[in-house]
């Protein structure tokens, strides 16, 4: 059996969303060199609405994987609906991860939560909306 | 095309092992403890084994003892030697922090059986300083293991020199000599070994074999309880064809080391010349105490085991001591042994050639490591900080 389900190859071969966005709404970086994973996700918001997602990984193939198919998920859909991701649905999108590499699913989620903080903290009145 | 430049991992098993394993798992197939023809055929084929094997490292034939592989061998090497200690009342080992993990693991086990253990640090080298471990050295010292090539980073260690000092002091010494062993010239009774374990997988032989030699009057400890093979030391029925089939494959690495250590060395050092030009790199244990078919770097800014995966995507199998590739937290404790910090230490790459690696084939993975780190390294946030002056560079 491979190490990866071909969903996690696909999207570790060929990552979507990778790069960077100027002055973005809202930035999250979470993990750390030491444990040797870290995510960053770039948010570009109108209206309540994920216009655009980008991000770079410092990580193993399923951490690269889990960011790629995190900025798929949210991609175009309400902020409400983005801070309801959770690693499961991640995981789940890959087909799955190895159980030692769940964290890399979690690592994921929080990077998107701490980005729409980011913007939630410059836009407070748009928390007031939900 | 595929490139195997994990040799350190395990070998392709070469036509002179295959050949001699073959009648053994066909016609000969006796127990070697039978009587009749089959087994005597067998236990004549160990025997002949035994001798081929201690030819290839200056022992004799009873100094021989087949095991599963090197991991039996260290454990079984390394608990003999202690608890015979402990029936002196010597109770303290001394090794250092780069040993392969059968030995390592075995001595925290000894330790919470209340043995004392010295890890004597290594340079940043990756080469354990024989004084060191000399003046370690007392009344209370049961064993010195230190390994005679390090399995990651290739660096050879000064082994006569730490065997001569104990054995002046009657101190027994254990090497895990199974990354060196059918790779570079091993003789026992040179470099005043007492223990040395090694694995047939790693010389072109087969998988689940290995030997440990013991030094005549050195007292050896059973692992497996059961019949009375190897010397009543090792019971259980013989691998035969595993057994065959690893002396042929030692005698003939052996007899080409002359030769495949002046090819590999002149590939290793492209190789190293080649990777050392990618930027912020760095080599990790010293550039000529190292086995010649090893090369190990660590690239700032990625990570091992996502350049591992797009390697293999390029043909290439290669290997790496980051944590995600070890199953832990922690990178390789050799990269953190020899001063590279965590961040660094997940980003390093091992490649062990093949005898049969040539020019074209290190200038290909040359060139696909360049662009696999270029590209990593294009949408990592680290690598970004570092470019930005937001972080130091290490390497």
């Amino acid at each position: 059996m491979a190490l990866y389900s071909e969903k996690v190859m696909d999207h570790f071969r060929n990552p979507r969303n990778v790069g960077t966005i100027e002055n973005a709404d809202g930035v999250g970086e979470v993990g750390n060199a030491r444990c040797g994973d870290i995510m960053k996700i770039y948010l570009k918001i109108d209206d309540g609405i994920i216009a655009d997602v980008k991000f770079e990984t410092f990580g193993c193939g399923s951490a690269i994987a889990s960011s790629s198919m995190a900025t798929e998920l949210i991609k175009g859909k309400p902020v409400s609906e983005a801070m309801a991701l959770t690693n499961k649905a991640v995981a789940e999108a890959l087909d799955g991860l190895p159980d030692y590499k769940m964290h890399c699913s979690v690592l994921a989620e929080e990077a998107i939560k701490n980005a729409l903080e980011d913007y939630y903290s410059k836009h407070p009145e748009q928390r007031k909306d939900e | 095309m595929r490139i195997y430049a994990d040799n350190a991992a395990t070998t392709k098993m070469s036509k002179a092992a295959i050949e001699a394993m073959m009648p053994y798992i066909t016609d000969i197939f006796g127990n070697p403890s039978s009587l009749y023809s089959e087994g005597q055929r067998a236990k004549e084929a160990i025997e002949n084994a035994r001798e081929t094997v201690g030819r290839c490292i200056g022992a004799s034939p009873k100094e021989i003892y087949f095991t599963s592989g090197g991991s039996e061998a260290d454990n079984q090497a390394l608990r003999s030697a202690v608890y015979e200690g402990k029936i002196k009342g010597k109770t303290k080992i001394i090794t250092d922090t780069i040993e392969h993990h059968a030995v390592l693991h075995t001595l925290k086990k000894l330790e919470k059986e209340g043995f004392e253990v010295v890890y004597l640090p290594v340079g940043k080298n990756g080469i354990v300083n024989a004084d060191d471990v000399i003046n370690e050295l007392d009344d209370k010292t049961c064993l010195v293991t230190v390994m005679y090539a390090n399995n990651e980073i290739g660096t050879v260690q000064p082994i006569r020199k730490i065997g001569e000092a104990c054995r002046r002091r009657n101190i027994v010494f254990h090497t895990d000599a199974v990354q060196a062993v059918g790779h570079i010239p091993v003789n026992v009774t040179a470099d005043n070994v007492d223990m040395l374990s090694a694995s047939a997988h790693k010389f072109h032989g087969p998988k689940g074999v290995g030997f440990l030699y013991v030094r005549k009057g050195v007292r050896l400890h059973n692992l497996i309880e059961g019949g009375a093979q190897e010397r009543g030391k090792r019971a259980g029925t013989e691998n035969v064809p595993g057994i065959v089939s690893a002396a042929a494959a030692l005698e003939e690495a052996v007899s080409d080391i002359d030769k495949n250590t002046e090819k590999l060395t002149h590939l290793r050092d492209r190789l190293i010349k080649g990777l050392s030009e990618i930027p912020h790199s760095a080599l990790n244990g010293d550039l000529k105490e190292r086995l010649p078919s090893n090369v190990n770097f660590c690239f700032e800014g990625i990570e091992g085991e996502s350049l591992l995966l797009l390697l293999d995507d390029k043909g290439i199998s290669a290997s790496s001591g980051s944590a995600c590739t070890s199953g832990s937290l922690d990178p390789s404790h050799v990269l953190l042994a020899i001063g590279r910090p965590h961040d660094v230490a997940h980003g390093s790459l091992r490649l062990t050639l093949g005898e049969n690696a040539t020019e074209e084939e290190v200038d290909y993975i040359v060139s696909a490591v360049k662009e696999v780190v270029s590209y990593l390294r294009g949408f990592s946030p680290v690598w970004r900080d570092l470019c930005a002056g937001k972080s130091k560079f290490l390497l």
